[in-house]
């Protein structure tokens, strides 16, 4: 089944970072051994004479994937809301990745800002996709502030670490059934990607356990995989977990068995 | 006078944000600009004037996460 970010319609429920690859030619090739149908992308300060930027942008725009452009950096809500509307000119598009960035070690988001940065972006036209904690009360207000994504985080960008808070997206995902709902950032193993879409996680947006990977073009294709394995299974309907052991072999007629 | 231009100092003449641009290599570059922390628009570059001390952003695409 496919699914829908404001009225857009993608069918990889993987998205995919374009930084830190060992070279642009495997992150291209990383792209399309993934599935992706949207990358991360960001802006930066360019040098009227190197011009980095521009040939960066032609490679994305050839490889046809849709972009998100990101806020990444950003520490208060004006810097964010800049540079949202910097990256509408350049990328022409409404989306943005909103991340204002409250602490230094955790990379985790300033929840206070990041609510005031939605209000202003929604309503100015932004489609905004906040990068956010699995807070029941933030996402409340995320949505009320015009937000119809929310990517809340998995674990600190670029640790690897999975789904830290397991209960916390359970139980965020329990009170939004029909938000879509991104896990974004700390994810390290396809499995955890598996795990997060088995909680019934609409998709999985990660870039660090990709591009640093020995291998980025088959760890692509694992987290493909492993996306899709947990999709299925999420739609498959998992069985209850129990404490005791529960026979799968029938127990009448078992030999040998006396009552 | 003297400007800020991605955190560098520039001395420049320039009257208007295009024409700083023009002055620093950017003609026919992909970039957006802020002016003091504010967006500043592509269609309104001819007519934004540079004074004194201003901060100006000139960013680009850049691979991100």
């Amino acid at each position: 089944m496919s699914l829908d970010f404001y009225g857009a319609t993608v069918r990889s429920r993987l998205l995919l970072g374009t930084s830190l690859y060992p070279s642009p030619a495997i992150m291209l090739d990383s792209l399309k051994a993934s599935g992706a149908e949207i990358a991360t992308v960001s802006l930066r300060r360019e040098s009227g004479t190197e011009r980095a930027g521009q040939a960066f942008w032609s490679l994305i725009k050839d490889s046809g994937v849709r972009v998100l452009p990101n806020t990444a950096g950003c520490k208060t809500v004006k810097e964010a809301v800049t540079t949202a509307q910097m990256a509408r000119e350049l990328f022409e598009t409404p989306w943005v990745k909103l991340e204002v960035i409250g602490e230094d070690d955790t990379l985790q988001p300033d929840v206070f800002g990041l609510v005031e940065a939605a209000r202003i972006l929604c309503s100015e036209g932004f489609e905004v996709f906040p990068y956010t904690t699995e807070d029941l009360v933030v996402a409340e207000k995320l949505l009320a502030a015009g937000c119809e994504v929310l990517m809340p985080w998995g674990a600190p960008i670029g640790s690897g670490r999975g789904l830290n808070n397991l209960y916390g997206l359970r139980s965020l995902r329990a009170h939004f059934p029909k938000v879509p709902l991104v896990v974004d950032a700390g994810i390290g193993l396809p499995s955890h990607a598996a795990q997060a879409m088995e909680l019934g996680y609409d998709a999985i947006l990660l870039n660090t356990a990709v591009a640093k990977a020995g291998d980025p073009v088959a760890m692509a294709r694992a987290f493909a995989a492993a996306t899709e394995a947990g999709r299925t299974a999420f739609e498959a309907e998992p069985i209850e977990t129990r404490d005791m052991a529960a026979p799968s072999t029938p127990v009448a007629g078992t030999p040998f068995w006396n009552n | 006078m003297r400007v800020t231009v991605n955190g560098q100092p520039h001395e420049t003449a320039a009257a208007t944000l295009a024409e700083l641009l023009s002055e620093l290599n950017y003609d026919g570059a992909v970039v957006a600009t802020a002016l003091n922390g504010e967006f500043a628009p592509k269609g309104q570059r001819l007519e934004l004037a540079v004074s004194e001390n201003d901060q100006i952003e000139v960013i680009a695409p850049m691979k991100g996460g």
